[in-house]
């Protein structure tokens, strides 16, 4: 089971590499993990993907609340939320592919955002099935090489999350 | 008028209250102690080792309750440290570990003694700083101190570099301090207290647990309440030893692998298991699934993690354990509980031993706890001889039990004695050791000389490693192996070469005079005593079996 989380981390060196040590250590698996900054300068923003029953999840939490740098730790909830994530592929484009790639990518709504001799740079935004489904559809013309951002993800509606100062735990 | 970021750390230092640091200079940490030179507050107490430091200020931490500080240099003084505070993250302990460091134009260049000590103590400290601003100190000082000493206790690491050290500053102590992401939880949910005594009320073999927790929480009359208020008896970890006194009716003792008999059936047959404080360790549980299987268990922790963790938990409480116990105490009634005091009056309190032969450890223990009636503080090393002091030795006093539980640290023992003495000098201070792990910081006899202190070293000399050679004869078929010493130094000569009396004993007969004339001394004393390798700890709980199946119990 995946579970996406949303930690609100104070902007300070060597956060990331504490939360990361965290999930080594301590024996759980990350599927993915985004970070950048909010609103707030001085707070960022992580978004994980971690693999693991509910006794595994729980785990997580807890262990990531202990950090001093970690600030609030939040479950998104799948059904209720949007959740994007950006690759970048760059696929072989032999002349005579190019058109049937670029009908592709517009079906995706997917951006060229660099043409070469042989080859061109897709950009695509979306959840993990659109990104794997138009993976599957070029694989055939050869990708050359492929990154992801891992997933970042935000709960639809009025709802928040948000440090709260006041907040009594 | 400005001072450096150095007398600041000191300034910081004294506005927490420390009057006591342990440490070993050098080159990066050059400008702190030159600082600490000019401080009338706080005293300086040179180890032989930077491990030392570090075991001696968690000996002084446990002991005094208080924060306990060490310091070393960059590189290998700060690795040196490592040790002691994993000890002390693994048990709990508050202590603020200041580390110098390499200029912070250098660091990442591999330059001469230069070390990523924050990199490397991540996971077992509680939290770390790399300090980058000289005005920061003032802040960092104060928030380590709050960080080690609040909610869970634990080590914080501060690391300075050499050039922050030196940098000028306007000196301003903070006021309060704001952590957004560390709000350690007080008060306990209402509405889990209101179960928990309902539970209880309910229970009819109902056991408390009791951890270090509460020794560390200082919960020990919260726990004496709610025990007399109810009747419920008690049970500890190796870590809760001391916090409820072991001559009270209802006390178990300790439970777990090598734990009392009583307490591990008890445990095995209660209905209600009241954990306060307690991690469930392997060691107390064995057998995970085996472990209080008809009982519900209602979990007080401080630390949210350690709920679930390691066994399922019915009743979840967060919270301080002093505050939540007294709430709990405050809504219960005494229980009619004789039917279960009748079942565990059967069953053996003590493990056995043959007192034939040679001199055996457990009756030393057992020589040495009547003579001080309890009323020492005790240290030990790592090993057989520790369990069976955890057995044998008496313990009435909470914090009087001062012993490396968690990471079972070999070396802990003499320099946490040297902690232990400084933090309460008016009691006898023993530590128990093996030769095998004496032999690991017995430098520290020095820092015993040069400060004056009186430490008694109980010395069990069975040429070896006992602990491992008793899990060889278990596990490996008794193919023994690197466990017996072919060498070994003349130790009554060695502490005499320190200026420590010493003595060794053979004889069951020279047993009660020789302790009689350690405890009379007025100084340090060694007292070495020989004892046969073969003998095992027992009760004990084999690997994978649940704690109600002892052999030798
Ligand atoms: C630093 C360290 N190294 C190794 C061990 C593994 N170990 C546990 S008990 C033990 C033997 C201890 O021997 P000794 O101190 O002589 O005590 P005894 O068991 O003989 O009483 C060893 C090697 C340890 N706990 N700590």
């Amino acid at each position: 089971m995946k579970t996406i989380l949303s930690v609100l981390v104070e902007n300070h060196p060597g956060v990331l590499s504490r939360v990361a040590g965290l999930f080594s250590r301590r024996g759980f698996n990350i599927d993915s993990l985004a970070v950048g900054t909010t609103e707030n300068p001085e707070i960022s923003r992580m978004t994980i993907v971690v693999e693991g029953d509910e006794y595994i999840v729980e785990q997580v939490k807890k262990q990531l609340n202990k950090l001093v740098d970690v600030i609030k730790v939040s479950k998104i909830s799948s059904d209720d939320s949007v959740s994007r994530e950006l690759v970048l592929i760059k696929v072989d484009a032999e002349p005579k592919n190019r058109s049937e790639i670029i009908q592709i990518a517009e079906i995706f709504r997917a951006n060229i955002v660099d043409v070469s001799r042989r080859s061109m740079i897709i950009e695509l935004t979306g959840d993990k099935d659109k990104i794997n489904a138009f993976e599957e559809l070029v694989r055939p013309f050869g990708i050359k090489e492929l990154v992801r951002t891992g997933l970042i993800a935000m709960n639809r509606g009025p709802k928040t999350i948000k440090v709260d100062e006041e907040e009594k735990d | 008028m400005k001072i450096t970021a150095a007398e600041a750390l000191i300034k910081a230092l004294e506005a927490e209250g420390v009057d006591l640091i342990f440490g070993y200079p050098g080159g990066a940490i050059l400008p702190v102690y030159d600082s600490l030179y000019n401080s009338k507050k706080i005293k300086h107490v040179l180890t032989r080792s930077e491990q030392a430091a570090a075991h001696a200020a968690s000996g002084f931490a446990r002991v005094s309750g208080k924060v306990g500080v060490c310091m070393a240099t960059s590189g290998p003084g700060a690795t040196n440290l490592v040790t002691g505070i994993a000890t002390a993250y693994m048990d709990s302990v508050p202590i603020v570990a200041i580390t110098g460091q390499v200029p912070t134009g250098v660091i990442g260049r591999d330059v001469f003694q230069e070390v990523d000590i924050t990199g490397a103590t991540a996971p077992f400290t509680k939290h770390n700083y790399l300090v980058k601003r000289a005005e920061d100190i003032p802040r960092i000082v104060k928030e380590a101190f709050y960080i080690a000493s609040t909610g869970r206790p634990g080590p914080v690491l501060i690391d300075l570099p050499k050039d922050v050290a030196e940098t000028r500053i306007e000196f301003k102590m903070p006021g309060k301090i704001n952590l957004r992401g560390y709000k350690p939880k007080v008060q306990g949910h209402p509405l889990q207290i209101e179960r928990a005594v309902e539970e209880i009320k309910r229970a009819q073999r109902p056991v408390i647990i009791a951890g270090g927790g509460v020794n560390s929480a200082k919960a020990e009359k919260e726990l004496m309440e709610l025990v007399e208020k109810t009747g419920i008896p008690v049970a500890t970890s190796l870590m809760g030893i001391g916090c409820f006194p072991q001559n009270h009716p209802l006390s178990l003792g300790m439970a777990g692998m090598h734990g009392s008999p009583r307490a591990n059936i008890a445990i095995t047959e209660a209905d209600l298991i009241i954990a306060a404080g307690v991690r469930f360790s392997d060691r107390m549980t064995g057998k995970v699934s085996g472990f209080a299987p008809k009982a519900k268990i209602l979990h007080i922790d401080i630390d949210p993690a350690e709920i679930g963790k390691n066994v399922r938990v019915d009743i979840p409480i967060v919270g301080d354990l002093r505050v939540v116990l007294s709430e709990i105490s405050k809504n219960s009634t005494k229980k009619d509980l004789y039917e279960w005091y009748d079942f565990i009056e059967k069953i053996s309190k003590k493990g056995v031993y043959e007192k034939k032969g040679m001199l055996c450890p457990q009756e030393i223990i057992e020589v040495i706890s009547q003579k001080t009636k309890g009323e020492a503080i005790i240290t030990t090393e790592v090993g057989s001889h520790q369990m069976w002091v955890a057995q044998f030795y008496e313990f009435i006093h909470p914090r009087s039990f001062i012993t490396s539980g968690g990471l079972g640290t070999m070396g802990y023992g003499l320099p946490a004695a040297i902690g232990a003495k400084f933090a309460n000098p008016g009691k006898t201070v023993i530590n128990f050791a093996g030769d095998g792990s004496f032999q690991m910081n017995l430098a520290e006899m020095a820092t015993i000389v040069e400060n004056n202190l009186a430490v008694k070293m109980v010395l069990f000399n069975n040429g070896g490693l006992g602990l491992v050679r008793q899990l060889q004869e278990f596990y490996c078929d008794g193919r023994y192996h690197q466990v017996n010493f072919k060498f070994t130094p003349d130790f009554v000569k060695l502490a005499e070469s320190y200026g420590i009396k010493a003595e060794r004993i053979e004889s069951r007969k020279e047993l009660p005079q020789a302790v009689d004339r350690m405890l009379s001394e007025e100084g340090s004393f060694l007292l070495e005593c020989m004892v046969d390798i073969r003998e095992n700890v027992y009760p004990m709980v084999l690997n994978g079996s649940p704690i109600n199946k002892m052999i030798g119990g």
